[in-house]
């Protein structure tokens, strides 16, 4: 095979990948955002651990990952943004506009969380960042 | 040769052109359009007065879906905001819109009295009803929610207070099912509301 012929078929998957990543709509199996508290987290703060158990900043898009499920997996009742969550329960909290919303939350050290939302991604390049993003928080 | 590389890219364009294929199966949407709780569980007692002169009782508006908010009627931005988006709720809603109770109650128990907190209610919606109380009885109400307020003094000895913004949405079986953030537009409420006078 001509070197120009070797260069074009190495090519071509990484187009491939590319074009996939920046066409093919983005599906998720749940559009929930799911973050809980898990069980002895109070006690932990009781006992001076500081360590953030969630993260105080998360990231939402509209029409993808559009909602944030908290669980209380805890003993005791933890408050987030307006609402107080009993152990075992869980807040669904759907979002339909791009924002930032800064929440109270006890299961933080710092006492508040952030969620920003951002818009649904549409142009392809910002549909590879979405999903690059997306795999880079996965991974 | 290149017959076969020609059949190489035909094949992958037709897989990535086939991968844009809308999906079939989206993910559902939300039911409401307010943060939902689960399971649902009853919704806290109020120890307060009302202002149509009886005991608050959240107990007697079983049957009817109560919106239940926190503020008070010298504020001057959240609280107009919240009570003409409610008002403005229960009259789109025409007739089922009787099947909606707003309770409001203040944070501000030194300056709210029953009088004044009916008055302005009234100003929203004849049918709004007001919490009031001594401070600990007020405290005990935020509590039991988690409101959280908080005075900020002006320098010529007036104050306004911060306090939380969220309606509490009680379904007709006395249960707290749904937390609706500050700042939805009337039509978000209307839409959960018809959701939650058929359950």
């Amino acid at each position: 095979m001509k070197r120009r012929t070797w260069w074009f078929v190495a090519a071509l998957p990484p187009l491939l990948a590319l074009g996939w990543a920046g066409l093919a709509p983005i599906e998720l199996s749940t559009r929930d955002k799911l973050f809980e508290i898990p069980k002895g987290t109070y006690a932990r703060r009781r006992a001076g651990d500081l360590v953030d158990i969630l993260p105080s900043r998360i990231t939402l898009t509209i029409g993808l990952d559009d909602v944030l499920l908290l669980r209380n997996l805890d003993d005791v009742p933890q408050q987030f943004g307006p609402t107080i969550l009993m152990p075992g329960q869980s807040f669904r909290l759907p979002f339909e506009r791009e924002s930032e919303n800064r929440f109270e939350c006890t299961a933080h050290s710092s006492g508040q969380m952030l969620v920003i939302v951002e818009a649904e991604p549409e142009w392809p390049w910002q549909k590879v960042r979405w999903r690059w993003h997306h795999w880079s928080q996965r991974g | 040769m290149k017959s076969r590389l020609l059949r190489s890219m035909l094949l992958g364009v037709a897989i990535a052109v086939a991968s844009v294929a809308p999906a079939a199966d989206a993910p559902a949407k939300p039911v409401l359009k307010a943060g939902v709780l689960s399971p649902v569980m009853p919704a806290p007692q109020l120890a307060l007065g009302g202002t149509d002169g009886k005991p608050l009782n959240l107990a007697a508006y079983r049957g009817k879906v109560v919106l239940l908010a926190f503020g008070f009627s010298n504020c001057g931005e959240v609280c107009p905001i919240t009570l003409a988006t409610l008002a403005g709720a229960r009259k789109k809603l025409g007739a089922d819109g009787a099947g909606v109770q707003v309770v409001y109650v203040t944070v501000d128990p030194e300056r709210d009295t029953e009088a004044q907190m009916k008055k302005y209610l009234a100003s929203f919606d004849s049918t709004f009803i007001g919490g009031v109380g001594s401070r600990a009885e007020i405290d005990a109400a935020q509590k039991s929610y988690g409101i959280s307020s908080k005075k900020n003094v002006n320098p010529d000895g007036s104050y306004t207070i911060g306090h939380s913004s969220s309606i509490y949405m009680i379904d007709r079986a006395g249960g707290l099912r749904a937390v609706m953030p500050y700042g939805h537009p009337v039509d978000d409420f209307v839409h959960d509301l018809k959701i939650l006078l058929r359950t």
